[in-house]
């Protein structure tokens, strides 16, 4: 296998404790680069490296983080807005398991990036939102941040630590590791800004967004663990070179978290842009009994599933698996064997959707209860005549209606894999029958969720 | 009585220093006294609404939003297997199955001497482990139902839960270097 470079999680033991991280020219050339540069300048490299956000849009960080007001921390007056920087640590997408590595085994990393964020957008203080479960991680992290405290890396001590040269300037941030508590929603940008705030995680409408309103009301950049940990990468290499690693639409490395039906499921760093198939059979040590493949979800449980006979070709970056009809997400690959019941599994991703939608929509809040009904239904073999074409068209029609995204999350898997997998649903529909009750409402309703055999004269449709 | 001690209550304000609101302390709060008490009721409630200056009403809000709070007593050591998509293709029901079995309590319930609770939870964040359980914070990895039942078996017999036989490591590192 050709050597891949591992800029986020280099093959250094024990990285974690500071001194090694130190060792390994940990916050030092990185930090020294972002401090010969004026913020604005730090700000143009990553625009100029394409380093794109790992949280699953995609979205370019050097544009995200360029819609952020630019005054100075040492201009700015009293009464000048504070700004924020969120690092989403939430990761409770089904089939993503990558930032806890970073987490684990190169904590610092991650901090430094933030360090450098926040002094391209003159930042006064960062969270750090880690999810509940974690809570092992949460403390690893918490440690991580005390001995960069302690080291003067954080805190007011930075200005005697890095001292700018060039077009830098001084400047000092605290950080701050925020647990959560049990909530996939709060994963959402503007939800997880509510649940720091100290409240339920309630996305919020946008605009606002958060580059002019986030935390407390006050401008804030949010970017995901694996975003930030590949900034000092950025500033160490120069983006010139970070930018021809990989596909050059979507450039550096990615965390490739692979479970699921596969011989060494694992994180797999590897450039963007190789076969999936690769991915799969070469690092993750393929199909276990030499199966073959029905099913792959690329980037963890919202993205669109692709069908095992399709795999040829298929290239892990954003735009390559756009062209084939999914996305790269948070770069989970979800591999299903060729055994798999496929009816089984969308009823299991369409229940976790239910049961974290927050409710504020109607159509994502109803809809993924009735696509929930209707997939149990197809379950037990009891779905009628038509449901695939309903269950369809309730998908499509939370799409795009709804105040987050977890709408489209909800309803891509529903859609794509009845596109995709149709011949997987048709026997489960009761053949040719179709109930014609005037009581069918009320015997499915007095069934709660568990449809109920409705005991009624059924018409043989011609 | 009081949940927090004076010592106590100055860390809390100590960390409210690092927000601009007191309000955006409530989780770290209940956090700390679920870590205390194993659960947080409603006088619970009003002492964590005193310290972040939030109405009651509020914090019934949050604590009801968040999976993880509890607003009933849970055993000393709660199960959690988790039955999504990875570890349901590696055989998450099964163990979840066994679970329920040997402790004989439903989703959410604990048994009557207080010692176990049960939760099928949702993907935790260890799908290249699946199966897997977890008891209170520990993470059970690549699990099987025998194993699950061990680790029941060591907490009966030593009050602890035992240390993880799997530990989630980077591919490319030997056990040697690692930890
Ligand atoms: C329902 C939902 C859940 C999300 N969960 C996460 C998550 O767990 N972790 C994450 O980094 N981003 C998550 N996101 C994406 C964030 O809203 C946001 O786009 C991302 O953190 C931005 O970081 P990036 O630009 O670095 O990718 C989620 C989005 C939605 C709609
Ligand atoms: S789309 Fe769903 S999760 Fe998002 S705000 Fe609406 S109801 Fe809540
Ligand atoms: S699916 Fe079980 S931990 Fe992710």
């Amino acid at each position: 296998m050709p050597d891949y470079p591992k800029l986020i999680l280099p093959d250094i033991a024990n990285l974690r404790n500071i001194d090694t991280y130190v060792k390994n020219g940990g916050y030092g050339e990185a930090m020294r680069k972002a401090y010969s540069m004026s913020p604005a300048a730090v700000i143009d490299e990553v625009k100029k490296s394409g380093l794109r956000g790992r949280g699953g849009a995609a979205f370019p960080t050097g544009m995200k983080w360029s819609f952020m007001p630019k005054t100075l921390q040492r201009d700015r007056t009293a009464t000048d807005k504070k700004k924020y920087f969120l690092i989403n640590g939430d990761e409770s997408e089904p089939g993503s398991f990558k930032d806890r590595q970073i987490f684990e085994f190169n904590p610092h990393q991650m901090i430094e990036g933030i360090l450098i964020g926040c002094y391209a957008m003159q930042i006064d203080h960062a969270y750090i939102y880690i999810r509940g479960e974690y809570a092992h991680w949460v403390r690893m992290v918490e440690q991580a941040v005390a001995d960069a405290y302690a080291k003067g890396f954080i805190g007011e001590k930075m200005k005697q630590t890095f001292k700018p040269s060039g077009d830098g300037v001084e400047y000092a941030v605290d950080l701050t590791v925020h647990k959560g508590a049990g909530a996939y929603i709060v994963g959402e940008e503007t939800a997880m800004m509510d649940s720091l705030e100290g409240k339920r995680g309630y996305p919020r409408f946008k605009p606002p967004f958060p580059a002019n309103q986030g935390l407390w009301k006050m401008p804030t950049t949010i970017n995901n663990i694996e975003t930030v940990a590949n900034v000092p990468v950025i500033m160490k290499m120069g983006a010139e070179a970070y930018s021809k690693i990989g596909d050059p639409k979507q450039p550096g490395t990615l965390l490739f978290g692979v479970s699921g039906h596969v011989n060494k499921p694992g994180v797999y760093e590897l450039p963007t842009g190789l076969p999936l198939l690769d991915i799969i059979n070469k690092h993750a040590g393929g199909v276990p009994g030499g199966k073959k493949i029905k099913m792959v979800i690329p980037g963890g449980s919202s993205m669109p599933p692709l069908r095992g006979d399709k795999l040829e070709g298929v290239l892990m970056d954003a735009n390559h698996l756009v062209e084939v009809g999914s996305a790269i997400g948070t770069g989970g690959i979800m591999v299903m064997d060729e055994d798999t019941d496929i009816v089984k599994i969308l009823t299991r991703i369409t229940k976790f959707y239910w049961h974290e939608s927050c409710g504020q929509c109607t159509p994502c809040r109803e809809g993924t209860g009735w696509m929930l009904k209707m997939l149990r239904r197809f379950e037990q073999g009891l779905a009628r005549e038509g449901d695939i074409d309903l269950l369809h068209d309730i998908a499509r029609n939370i799409e795009g209606r709804t105040i987050c995204a977890l709408g489209e999350a909800a309803a891509w898997p529903v859609a794509f894999t009845l596109e995709r997998f149709r011949e997987e649903f048709e026997p489960r529909v009761k053949s040719g029958l179709e109930l014609h009750s005037p009581d069918r409402v009320h015997a499915f309703r007095k069934g709660g969720l568990e449809p109920v055999q409705v005991h009624v004269p059924v018409v043989v449709r011609t | 009585m009081p949940i927090f001690s004076d010592t106590e209550l100055q860390e809390i304000s100590e960390l409210q220093k690092r927000y601009p609101e007191p309000a955006a302390t409530l989780l770290p709060v209940l956090w700390r006294i679920q870590d205390k008490r194993g659960w947080i009721d409603s006088d619970a409630m009003e002492e964590a609404a005193a310290i972040c200056q939030v109405p009651k009403s509020h914090v019934e809000g949050v604590v009801s939003f968040y999976t993880m709070f509890f607003e009933k007593p849970m055993g000393k050591f709660h199960v959690q297997v988790c039955t999504n998509v990875s570890c349901m293709l590696c055989g998450g029901e099964k163990i979840l199955d066994a679970m329920k079995a040997r402790l004989g309590v439903a989703n959410l319930e604990r048994t009557p001497d207080g010692t176990f609770s049960i939760e099928e939870v949702e993907c935790m964040g260890a799908c290249g482990g699946a199966p897997m359980m977890a008891v209170n914070e520990t993470f059970f990895e690549k699990t099987s139902p025998t194993e699950a039942n061990e680790v029941i078996d060591t907490i009966l017999a030593k009050g602890e839960i035992p240390t993880p036989k799997f530990v989630q490591q980077m591919p490319e590192l030997s056990e040697a270097s690692n930890r």
